[in-house]
């Protein structure tokens, strides 16, 4: 039997959430006071998580290892979050929002999650709204709407180019009330280093902080990894410097399960690399594929400035290819498109590996207009281009000043300069209906898991995936497993070594302390010579270069046989100075890097065994004649779900998709 | 300029070091080459601290995550002026081509007894929680929401409101400010919820409270000489200001 139980309630698609909602045992105001819920992660997930459970009145416990909560990496999301409200009466449905996930994902992603997640997208709108968060109005004073990739309708709300910092701080408000009121303790600037099981359970964790180095021991009857994605195991990706994966990857290593680790997204529009000193890419988001057409030239090596390559000698190879959607196909499509176009020698920029993303025609339009509304007659062209250019400024300004300031370029005047970045990991650690994962008491929210997306996310899916797995979801479905906890405490009040007396007193908390601390201290102890960061960096380019976007049999094999060998060099050679005892991001980073090396082992072991292409995963031994991915659904329309065994060793669980309410079919942008 | 070709520069680099909170630090001096105007100046950062650990010294602690202008978690005291000599930009995203050949660069911690240095250049801003904590909301328990659209706000006071949300928490105007005063974090937030018509029912007493708070954390007084607008990374204006003290006079006088 497999091992894997995803707890899909019975029922038709669009009922069973509802049901299954007013059916999950509760757990009464009384009792609720004396569960602990330890909440890693102060991102949309963990930060609505954490607020919600609060309210409800459970004892919540907030860790992240920022200075601030308001910190966490989704503060940098830009262009929005999707909701099926049909404010646009464009046809907009909860049904649709469900079928476009599923099909965006590339056939990957579990129908009972993607459903329940379409259901609650509304409820999201408004309870940020409430909370006050100024999401973009119309001069009417109603909600506006814009288009993100792999739909046709409008369902994306947003606030200018800060939707992910604007929602985050509307979500940390509501924590912070709770902190105010005493009902959440809030741990900053701590690092999650391990979860504690006893007996297989999850009793809690532990921690570092960060600022005096205390290694700390924090009890919960159950624990939510929020603590966001990996896409940092390639070293330059759009996230935020110190996202990681140690939190997922410790409890890995505790039993739990990490599902299809090997999907993960490019993202087509990023700053391209400048230099060897590059930390991070930026992403330009993809909001801007409303507005903006992406091409190259006709010509191979044309080195002409953009301005002056005539209309006639452009490719605008997205409206080519995939007249139906154009700019806005989904992500990993338009990623490898631009990958192609490069590859073949038509790329632009000094490095030759960019494509242009260019705002000029929809400035005009918009100029037009603009000079239409307000009645000036037989504009000039320079007249047109400022009005537009206003325009455009109103929708897209911080993005347009954070180009120009990266690069030294005015994006209103030349076209923008793009390459795809890796962006977003849609694997996870594998969770069940309720969020749980294979361990039990340890749950995982938002990026973190692995449940909604498939292969392949779609815009601003993310936010609001995080924002329904804390607000609406783990509310509920915690409640399942908590209730019995309740059983369990009251079975053993009288117990003199109860779990619930000892707490954090119990021999397995300290030792998994003093397992935690060795292992700062064997960092300590290597004294060799190569810096973490150089670690992570050649980490990086293996991934990039053999796990990246285009993927084969021969680069994953010697991509697996090379990051052992880096394992190995990193823990005889490695180089971490400074003392355990202090403020040492230096020794922080060393942990997160030994993490991501094992992760990479495991992502091409993934990637290698996947012998089909889908959504972000592209395996070129798998394409069609026109270079588009071949899906092999008899052999794996499933979740690979790895189970640790030891250094480099897993076992493959599988858990078998079912399609009851959507056609499975052969994707089609054209 | 961009796309790669940027040109070289050496230069000198005067750095804070604190060893911790309790620690007397002091100014360390390193000569760097090469840096290339491409470069962001952590980027610059980065490149330093990969030299003194191949020296075998420990790297200079510093602040910052999103390297994109975003999360306010970059906080440094550039030549004089929080978040350095471009206006309108973090330390993350000022790059090397604002600076010249040959430039001594001094660093330093934003410095306020607000914020206590933790190490070198990283600070503890956790008093802009506390004061969050203390009223910056709207008290609405998850599920007790209407629907988004029956609730009607002119664009223009939804874009006022997303002015004043649009700030990052960084403390570069605590920094800024000769008497360390965190007004204008403050009157960001209570003029966001006070321009909302979600905000209305707490109005005075949310004021009230996140002004009581910002006292208790040792922020001093704002005797209105505009240096935190001017170096805001965020351009939140003083008109928040302004509105806060009417706010306040409001609440306590009625
Ligand atoms: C540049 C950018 C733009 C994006 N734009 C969009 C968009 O427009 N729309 C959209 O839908 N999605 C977007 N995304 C994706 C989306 O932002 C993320 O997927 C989402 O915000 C993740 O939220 P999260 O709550 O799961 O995790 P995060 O926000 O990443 O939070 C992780 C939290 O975990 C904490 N943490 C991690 N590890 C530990 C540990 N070991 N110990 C303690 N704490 C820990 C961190 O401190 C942090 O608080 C974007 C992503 C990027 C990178
Ligand atoms: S008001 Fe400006 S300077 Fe002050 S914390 Fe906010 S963004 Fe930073
Ligand atoms: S590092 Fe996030 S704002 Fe500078």
């Amino acid at each position: 039997m497999s091992k894997l139980d995803s707890k899909i309630p019975e029922g038709a698609i669009d009922q069973k959430w509802t049901k299954y909602r007013s059916t999950v045992p509760l757990v009464n105001p009384a009792n609720k006071r004396s569960l602990e819920v330890l909440v890693v992660g102060s991102g949309l997930a963990g930060a609505s998580a954490a607020a919600t459970l609060a309210e409800m009145g459970y004892k919540v416990k907030v860790f992240c290892f920022q200075d601030s909560p308001r910190r966490a990496h989704s503060i940098a999301a830009q262009g929005g979050v999707n909701a099926a409200k049909n404010y646009q009466n464009d046809g907009d449905s909860t049904y649709r929002l469900f079928y476009d996930t599923i099909k965006g994902g590339d056939y990957r992603a579990r129908e009972a999650n993607v459903h329940r997640l379409a259901e609650v997208s509304s409820n999201i709108i408004d309870q940020c709204v409430a909370q006050g968060v100024p999401l973009a109005r119309e001069y009417g004073g109603l909600l506006s709407n814009r288009s993100f990739g792999g739909t046709q309708v409008q369902r994306t709300f947003y606030a200018a180019g800060q939707t992910g910092q604007q929602l985050l701080l509307g979500a940390y408000s509501a924590l912070q009330r709770q902190v105010g009121s005493g009902n959440v303790t809030l741990c900053s600037r701590h690092e999650m280093l391990d979860v504690v099981t006893i007996d297989g359970v999850t009793r809690g964790i532990i921690a570092r902080n960060l600022v005096t180095g205390e290694m700390e021991k924090h009890f919960g009857h159950a624990v939510l990894l929020c603590t966001g994605g990996y896409g940092n195991v390639f070293y330059l990706s759009t996230n935020a410097m110190g996202s990681n994966v140690t939190a997922a990857w410790k409890a890995h290593k505790k039993g739990a399960f990490f599902g299809n680790p090997c999907y993960t997204q490019i993202h087509p529009t990023c700053i391209p690399v400048s230099g060897d000193h590059q930390s991070k890419l930026t992403l330009m988001s993809e909001s801007l594929r409303n507005d903006g057409r992406i091409w190259v030239p006709k010509k191979k090596d044309d080195n002409r400035k953009p301005t002056d390559i005539p209309e006639e000698e452009r490719d605008y190879y997205l409206e080519r290819r995939y007249p139906a959607f154009g700019n806005l196909v989904p992500r990993d499509v338009a990623s490898r498109a631009a990958k192609e176009r490069c590859d073949a020698g038509y790329g632009v920029g000094n490095s030759k590996m960019a494509v242009y993303l260019d705002f000029a025609f929809n400035t005009a339009r918009y100029g037009r207009t603009e000079a239409t509304k307000r009645n000036i007659q037989n504009p000039s062209h320079e007249e047109i281009m400022r009005l537009g250019k206003e325009v455009v400024k109103e929708k897209y300004g911080n993005l347009f000043d954070m180009y120009q300031q990266i690069t030294g370029e005015n994006p209103y005047e030349v076209p923008m300069r793009i390459y795809p970045a890796v962006h977003y990991t849609m694997g996870g650690l594998w969770v069940d209906y309720n969020l749980m994962t294979t361990v039990k008491g340890l749950y995982a929210l938002g990026e973190a898991n692995f449940s909604d997306h498939g292969a392949n996310r779609l815009g601003a899916s993310a936010l609001m995936q995080g924002l329904a797995d804390g607000y609406f979801v783990i509310p509920y479905t915690i409640g399942v497993y908590l209730s019995t906890e309740v059983t369990r405490m009251s079975a053993e009040k009288d117990k003199a070594d109860s779990i619930d007396k000892l707490k954090t007193k119990h021999p397995a908390f300290d030792a998994a302390l003093k397992e935690q601390t060795d292992l700062i201290n064997k960092f300590l102890n290597i004294k060799g010579t190569k810096s973490v960061e150089s670690f992570h960096k050649r980490l990086g380019l293996i991934m990039w270069n053999k796990c990246g976007m285009a993927r084969n049999k021969q680069g994953l094999t010697e991509a697996i046989a090379e990051i052992q060998a880096l394992r190995k060099e990193f823990w005889s050679d490695v180089r971490v100075l400074g003392s355990a005892d202090e403020f040492n991001p230096d020794l922080e980073k060393a942990g997160r890097v030994a993490d991501f090396i094992e992760l990479g082992e495991l992502m091409c072991k993934d990637a290698l065994h996947r012998e089909e292409s889908c959504g972000g995963h592209f395996r070129e031994e798998h394409q069609t004649e026109e270079g588009e991915a071949k899906r092999d659904d008899v052999n794996f329309a499933y979740v690979a779900a790895w189970e640790y065994k030891g250094v480099s060793d897993w076992e493959l669980n599988k858990e078998e998709l079912k399609y009851e309410n959507i056609k499975i079919a052969q994707r089609s942008y054209k | 300029m961009g796309s790669g070709h940027g040109t070289e520069l050496n230069l000198t680099l005067k750095v804070w070091r604190q060893k911790n909170t309790k620690a007397t630090g002091s100014f360390e001096t390193h000569q760097l080459s090469g840096i290339s105007t491409d470069m962001s100046f952590l980027e610059m950062f980065d490149v330093l601290n990969e030299k003194l650990i191949s020296e075998g010294k420990e790297a200079i602690a510093f602040d910052h995550d999103c390297r994109e202008g975003i999360c306010g978690m970059c906080s440094m005291y550039i030549n004089g002026r929080p978040h350095g000599p471009k206006q309108g930009v973090t330390t993350c995203q000022l790059h090397m081509r604002s600076f010249k050949n040959g430039d001594t660069i001094v660093v330093e911690p934003w410095r306020s007894a607000a914020f206590p240095v933790i190490k070198d250049l990283a600070v503890d801003r956790s008093a802009f929680d506390r004061i969050i904590a203390s009223g910056g909301y709207i008290s609405v328990n998850t599920g007790n929401a209407q629907d988004a659209n029956n609730i009607l706000i002119p664009k223009t006071d939804a874009d006022e409101a997303f002015g004043a949300a649009a700030c990052i928490g960084c403390g570069a105007c605590v920094a800024a400010c000769k008497n360390s005063s965190a007004m204008l974090f403050v009157s960001a937030k209570v003029s966001q919820l006070a321009l909302l018509p979600q905000g209305q029912v707490e109005r005075k007493e949310r004021v009230k409270k996140m002004v009581a708070a910002m006292d208790e954390e040792g922020f001093g007084n704002c005797t209105n000489t505009g240096a935190c607008e001017a170096e805001c990374p965020k351009g939140i204006s003083l008109e928040n200001i302004a509105r806060m003290n009417r706010e306040l006079m409001g609440a306590t006088f009625k």
